[in-house]
């Protein structure tokens, strides 16, 4: 067994030095950082030369107020979502066969159809059938085009955040519910005190991509009549004819998923001191 | 020479002598909606039908052109002109300052009044800003009606839609209360199937601030020649009769409307 890992460790090469001089990547890799900044700073000239105080005056609160829409649409949709996704991921690693394959089921349609069809589905599909929903009550709540985005929203991201769920769960070792149960710690207790901090860990990225999908999936609701902020973008353009208020639009979703992705390095930083070294 | 540059030069070649020929045949592209029964429809089997497409036709018979057509989604078709995907828009485009600071229109071909449709239930009584006050109104987004919808009806909640048809499923099931559309195409859905739902509530005045002076073919900025050619074009049907024709396919009246 050691012999044989030392057999390993003599294979192992070094890592080739870095090549000193201008090889072709390195020249490629300039060139391509070259137009990165090139494209950044022209469309900076593009927002200085196309800088319009009165346009920015009319308009800017109510990108503000469809940057909230959109925001509180994620928010409410993920913590649904994070909800509804328990009892799926549970039921997905059920060995009860039909339990699982419902969960199964429910997943693969959520994540094997477009986010824009679901939505569409639940808009138009559930308005059809008014009169049977006016008599059960829930036609209140379907009429709002905004209920309509958070019920299709949840439901997508559900499945979603049940497979990290499921598959953070499944990445801790056997080992660490078997060492538990030598302790005498109940299942809960095992997967609320081991599995789940240990779990959460590996879900971190994956869920702060959910979120990360899911903002810019939103932009979709515009078209169900809901002015979130890609809404407001559209009926400014539809005002204006002025490109830039899709550049602005552009600018804004940007700075959300930027903010996000360093809060979740941050976490993740804070979250894994130790296993630091 | 890398095999690239060879495959670029070549492209360029091949795309060079592409607009050669291009210029030679003289051939018109002209972009439309595809969404916007009567005037212009997509049918089932993906043909271009409608008013505008046939009175298209008639003007590039006229023009001596040959005319292919382009359907674009409303929200984009001006940009998608500035870019060149087509040379003219012929989809219903009501002439207004704000248009016209971005493209070129032709004069009028035809104009029609604004109207109000509401389910057949409806309290609804008139087109005043009071008659709506509290009520939903759907209107197709970047068009002239929603314009006047958010203007005029302040005491209302306005719905934008990307078609008409989306507006007009939502009011059969009672999600808007009110919707707002020109006449003609309101009129020309109440009389299907689909349009069972609902009614004419009346026609609005126009505003000429808003809904200007009328629908006209939108070209390039600049691209003045063929402005004139739909201009004279447009006189041309008018006299011999080919408008009348095609209006007469469509309409009970005449929606040129007055001489302006």
């Amino acid at each position: 067994m050691s012999a044989a890992a030392a057999d390993v460790a003599t294979k192992v090469e070094k890592p080739p030095a870095i090549p000193h001089g201008w090889p072709r990547q390195r020249i490629l890799g300039y060139a391509l950082v070259c137009m990165w900044i090139a494209f950044l700073a022209g469309i900076a000239a593009y927002l200085i030369v196309a800088w319009n105080g009165e346009l920015f005056a009319k308009y800017a609160p109510s990108y503000v107020t469809g940057l909230g829409v959109t925001l509180l649409l994620v928010a409410i949709s993920i913590v649904l979502g994070a909800i509804l996704s328990v009892p799926i991921a549970y039921a997905r690693m059920s060995k009860n066969r039909f339990l699982s394959g419902l969960a199964y089921a429910y997943v693969y349609f959520f994540r094997g159809t477009p986010l824009l069809a679901q939505t569409f589905l639940v808009y138009y599909g559930v308005g059809s059938f008014r009169p049977q929903l006016d008599m059960i009550g829930l036609w209140g709540f379907f009429r709002e085009a905004f209920n309509c985005a958070i019920f299709a929203f949840s439901l997508n991201t559900a499945a979603y955040q049940a497979e990290i769920l499921r598959g953070a769960i499944e990445s801790v070792p056997r080992g660490q519910w078997e060492g538990a149960a030598s302790l005498g710690l109940h299942k809960l207790q095992t997967m609320w005190k081991i599995i789940l901090p240990q779990a959460l860990i590996v879900a971190l990225r994956p869920y702060g991509n959910e979120i990360i999908l899911m903002i810019k999936g939103s932009a979709i609701v515009a078209i169900i009549t809901v002015y979130d902020l890609m809404g407001i973008t559209k009926l400014t353009y539809s005002r204006t004819f002025d490109f830039q208020s899709y550049v602005w639009a552009a600018i804004i979703y940007l700075i959300i998923v930027e903010t996000l992705r360093h809060a979740v390095e941050w976490i993740e930083r804070r979250i894994t001191i130790h296993l630091q070294r | 020479m890398s095999t690239a540059l060879r495959i670029a030069l070549a492209a360029s070649a091949a795309l060079l002598t592409l607009g050669v020929a291009q210029a030679q045949e003289k051939t018109l592209r002209i972009g439309t909606e595809g969404a916007y029964p009567p005037f212009n429809n997509l049918t089932a089997d993906g043909q271009l039908v409608g008013f505008d497409i046939d009175i298209a036709k008639a003007l590039c018979d006229e023009m001596k052109v040959k005319c292919t057509f382009v359907a674009q989604d409303w929200d984009g078709i001006i940009p998608a002109l500035q870019a060149g995907k087509f040379d003219a828009i012929v989809a219903s485009m009501s002439i207004t300052p704000e248009r016209a600071e971005k493209v070129d229109f032709t004069n009028k071909y035809y104009n029609t009044p604004p109207a109000i449709a509401a389910p057949k239930d409806s309290d609804i009584k008139g087109v005043t800003k009071e008659d709506l006050a509290g009520k939903t109104i759907g209107v197709q987004a970047s068009t002239t009606h929603f314009n006047y919808s958010t203007k005029a009806y302040t005491d209302s909640t306005i719905k934008p839609y990307p078609t008409a048809q989306e507006y007009q499923l939502d009011l059969a099931n009672g999600r808007v209360d009110a919707v707002n559309d020109d006449i003609t195409v309101l009129e020309g859905w109440l009389a299907t199937p689909d349009g069972a739902c609902c009614k004419l509530i009346g026609a609005i005045t126009p505003d000429i601030e808003i809904h200007g002076p009328g629908a006209g073919i939108a070209v390039r900025k600049g691209d003045t020649e063929l402005v004139n050619q739909f201009n004279k074009a447009i006189d041309a049907i008018r006299a011999n009769g080919k408008y009348k024709e095609i209006n007469d396919k469509y309409f009970k009246y005449d929606v040129y409307g007055g001489e302006s």
